[in-house]
């Protein structure tokens, strides 16, 4: 291994590699501010880029800086915003944005980026020693495990955000679901839910959806009840963290760059499902005074999607350049551009070319680097976004979600959409309900049905719930999760109005 | 009744209408050869018809009691806060919607931009146009330019 990390360094700090890796981050920054345009899509625009270059390793080492700025670029949208450009950041804004909203903007975004560069840096870490080993181990699991797993996200995540009110959390997971299916599936070529319109042929847009829950109501709401304008110059004094506040975001970190891993080795699990999964762990094991500030600013629920989701990034490559399958949208893409540079990922990649292996391993690790020393003294800049007059910042934040629909699908259709979505989740915000879920749900409405799809096509039925004993411990967990928060609540009220002390 | 409920009732008449469509209507479609599937394109949506149903049915019955609690907005007293302004907003959003292909991005965004400050109360209207007219250049030159992706700049009429 050894031998392999100085094949890795020679090749990661040429010149030519370096300017590669600083550019990358740059790009994928800048562009990833901008919501609506994810990783996915700055990566699909890069490629031509990458691929002229020529050199394989240079091409990869690009297109990975870019992979990480742009995840960096898309949670300050998602901090300062509400306006999650990416599906990994979503839960970012959890809490993100309310501390934005305290004035803690700069806070919020320097505990982005040291999340991120420790959740990267330890994700790359453990690539270098678990990637052989991975790759066996991510082929264990089935897509009924997939399943299952998903199932269980979705109800940690309805049984958290509905504090109390497990049944509307439910409920707009399942209307998340349900919007998931409209449109044509993967499994089945075949319009459902479409209404005879074409524009919904291809399903709702997810940016249209994800502006329309999150951006939208936000925007709204600053009109109807326009808040005090705070000093300009708060943002930006509460930069720093202090030693009591890293000490309580320290083992979040280690546990989720290392949860956030093993989710992203998974193929088809990446870095959406690693960061709902690890808010909902967090919120779960920490202490009871903790979990009420949870949703309201807290820097532990910052900290873990942020965590997890880029060492979820870096754990995505593992079955990329192991297995040669791509875990995620984005590593498809990137599979697809080491094709076009005649290199074949697979278990010969680290026998027959270890330099690109380790090049791109060692890049990760640069990467971080130049994302943390380029972002820390930006973020005061990055802030002042906050600043800009109510006047002028409300039409920029309409302009930016209209163009983040536009721009994904060129369907002016999409718009109308967007507005209609947007009225529906304020009034759903006007009853509290929560919206998260619906957003969720239908992010991974598509691939839950396909795991299930599957399973049931290679089981002739559901009998792979009970003969799978992992599926099926799974499922359980899933219903405890959903049962137990309403249980607790009916005894304590139960206990509150003083019949049943006994119990 | 609260809103919430009534809310839940909608959405129980849309799971309705939803699992309506799952049941009776998507199966007679199916090609004879895809009858033989255990799973059918309508099996899941089935399943979440059942499941929405049972859901909304425990809101709208109020099966589960929460203590009812007010967010950031009372929409009991919506007229209080400035609700002109949002609809006028909303209405803004949609013109855009249906101008953006026949006027061309460069009228259109410049337009919304400008109004959307004038709904909200600016009037210093000349810094409102400048600053509108060099944001709409810098988006359509990084979205058509830097990234490739095609705005039509002018109106039909222009040839744009």
């Amino acid at each position: 291994m050894l031998e392999g990390l100085l094949i890795g360094l020679q090749t990661a700090l040429s010149i030519q590699n370096l300017i590669m890796v600083i550019g990358g981050c740059l790009i994928g920054t800048f562009i990833g501010m901008l919501p609506g345009l994810g990783p996915m899509s700055i990566i699909a625009i890069m490629i031509p880029v990458a691929i002229s270059m020529g050199d394989p390793s240079a091409a990869l080492i690009l297109l990975a800086g870019v992979y990480y700025g742009a995840i960096f670029g898309g949670s300050t949208s998602s901090i300062l915003l509400n306006a999650p450009g990416v599906a990994g950041t979503v839960a970012s804004s959890f809490d993100g944005f309310p501390m934005a909203r305290q004035g803690k903007a700069g806070k919020a975004l320097t505990i982005a980026a040291i999340a991120s560069f420790a959740g990267g840096t330890i994700g790359a870490i453990l690539l270098m020693i678990f990637a052989p080993m991975l790759s066996s181990v991510a082929l264990l699991f089935h897509s009924a495990e997939y399943f299952a797993l998903m199932v269980v996200g979705l109800s940690a995540i309805a049984a958290f955000a509905g504090t109390g009110q497990v049944a509307k959390a439910l409920l707009m997971t399942i209307l998340g679901l349900i919007m998931a299916t409209v449109g044509e599936g993967a499994l089945f070529n075949m319009p459902r839910f479409t209404m005879g319109l074409m524009d919904l042929q291809s399903g709702f847009g997810f940016i249209t959806l994800a502006m329309a829950m999150f951006a939208l109501p936000e925007a709204l709401f600053l009109v109807l009840k326009p808040r005090e304008q705070k000093d300009s110059d708060g943002d930006i004094k509460d930069l720093r963290i202090t030693r009591a506040e890293a000490k309580s975001i320290a083992p979040v970190i280690g546990r989720q760059s290392i949860q956030g891993f093993f989710i992203g080795v998974l193929p088809g699990a990446g870095a959406t499902i690693a960061s709902f999964l690890g808010y909902a762990v967090e919120r779960n094991i920490a202490s009871k005074a903790e979990q009420d500030e949870f949703g309201k600013g807290s820097i532990k629920g910052l900290a873990a999607p942020e965590t997890a989701n880029n060492a979820a990034c870096t754990g995505s490559f593992v079955p990329l350049l192991t297995l040669g399958i791509p875990g995620s949208g984005t590593t498809a893409i990137l599979l697809g551009a080491l094709i076009a540079l005649n290199v074949t990922p697979g278990p010969r990649l680290m026998i027959d070319e270890p330099q690109i292996f380790w090049a791109v391993i060692m890049s990760m690790f640069i990467g971080n680097l130049v994302l943390l020393i380029l972002n820390l003294p930006l973020i005061p800049y990055i802030a002042k976004v906050l600043s800009i007059p109510r006047n002028f910042l409300i039409p920029f934040i309409l302009f930016f979600t209209l163009m983040g629909a536009y721009i994904g699908q060129n369907n002016a259709t999409e718009l109308l959409l967007l507005v209609g979505f947007g009225v529906f989740a304020t009034i759903l915000r006007f009853a509290d309900y929560p919206l998260a879920p619906l957003l969720i749900g239908f992010i991974l409405g598509g691939m839950l049905e396909n795991n299930f799809a599957r399973s049931m096509q290679l089981y002739d039925g559901v009998s792979f719930i009970w003969e799978r004993p992992m599926t099926l411990g799974l499922l359980i967990i899933a219903a405890i999760l959903i049962i137990l928060p309403s249980y607790r609540a009916r005894r304590a009220r139960i206990r509150a109005s003083g019949i049943a002390d006994g119990d | 009744m609260a809103l919430d409920r009534w809310i839940g009732l909608v959405l129980l008449g849309v799971c309705l209408v939803y699992g309506y469509a799952a049941w009776f209507t998507m199966d007679d479609m199916l090609a004879p050869f895809m009858q033989r599937n255990p799973i059918w394109p309508s099996t899941f949506p089935k399943v979440l018809s059942i499941l929405g149903i049972v859901a909304s049915l425990v809101i709208v019955l109020g099966l589960e009691k929460g203590e009812p609690k007010i967010g950031d907005i009372d929409y009991r007293k919506l007229w209080e806060y400035n609700l002109g302004q949002a609809l006028l907003l909303l209405a803004l959003m949609v013109l855009y919607a249906l101008l953006l292909r026949p006027a061309g991005f460069l009228l259109s965004t410049s337009g919304f931009l400008i109004l959307g400050s004038v709904i909200l109360g600016e009037r210093r209207i000349l810094l409102t146009v400048v600053i509108a007219a060099i944001a709409t250049g810098v988006v359509w030159y990084l979205v058509q330019v830097v990234l490739g992706i095609f705005l039509r700049p002018l109106p039909l009429f222009m040839g744009g």
